[in-house]
């Protein structure tokens, strides 16, 4: 027992570093979310039903689509819409080049990944904010 | 520098090509990459919406060639592949307890189910109104 605690007593504080990799995850696990409850559903509107003229493309009107994206809560729901599937998929696009061996610049391989998701999803905030009209 | 020499195994690209399961998993991965196309799509209309309705019509009529039918009906696929895994995963991120007995992983997974023909339908139903 004196020895254990002499030992305890000797060690230095511990340093913990701070990941950034929650806020990611976070990130991931809702875009994931999201991608697997309405992904589907969208693909098959915007895709499929509309441009192959089974549901009429009255319902995905440029003047319906504007009031929408122009009102304050149409457009937070569209950005969530666009960008929040690409900081799912790129943040698993990043571990796949690690599964897939590519071992040079892991980290400049983030700072894309994660700076792709980032730069759509200012180009889709700044869109929208510019048609908002309150 | 250290001089030591680890002994790495060597691991080949197509290790996920020889078994199933990593391969199935390599397609869930894989999903990322068309779903990431199909956001490009989506930011690309958000963009050419904010350009006016001549735009956006253009926008609209170019989803209408064969090839965008084709690969959305990819996606589609695809997407309805990464739902089925994620909801197989669902019981362990969820991992409910009731009366202190855990929740039987068939009710979780299940209940995802539900809850996506239920947000699936919902979709269907206010686009249309």
């Amino acid at each position: 027992m004196n020895a254990q605690q002499t030992t305890t007593n000797q060690l230095p504080e511990k340093k913990y570093i701070r990941s950034h990799e929650p806020i990611f995850w976070g990130l991931f696990g809702a875009g994931g979310m999201l991608t697997a409850f309405l992904t589907p559903v969208m693909v098959l509107v915007t895709g499929l039903l509309i441009p192959l003229g089974l549901i009429d493309a009255e319902h995905l009107s440029y003047e319906k689509l504007h009031q929408f994206v122009s009102s304050w809560y149409g457009a937070p729901i569209v950005l969530v819409l666009v960008a929040l599937p690409l900081w799912h998929t790129l943040h698993r696009i990043f571990h796949s080049l690690h599964d897939l061996g590519i071992k040079r610049g892991r980290d400049w391989q983030q700072v894309i990944c994660y700076g792709f998701a980032f730069a759509v999803s200012v180009f889709v905030f700044t869109l929208l904010l510019q048609m908002l009209s309150l | 520098m250290s001089k030591r020499k680890p002994y790495q195994r060597e691991m080949n690209n197509d290790w996920w090509l020889k078994n199933a399961f990593y391969s199935k998993y390599m397609i869930r991965e894989g999903s990322s990459i068309l779903i990431t196309l199909y956001s490009l799509i989506l930011a690309w209309g958000v963009f050419r919406l904010s350009q006016g309705e001549e735009a956006f019509n253009a926008w609209l009529s170019a989803l209408q060639h064969p090839i965008s039918i084709i690969f959305h009906l990819l996606v589609l696929l695809i997407a309805l592949y990464h739902t089925i895994t994620w909801f197989s995963l669902a019981p362990k991120a969820v991992d409910l307890y009731i009366k202190g007995k855990p929740l039987d992983a068939k009710f979780i997974v299940a209940g995802h189910y539900i809850s996506f023909i239920i947000v699936t339908i919902f979709c269907l139903v206010v686009i249309m109104l």
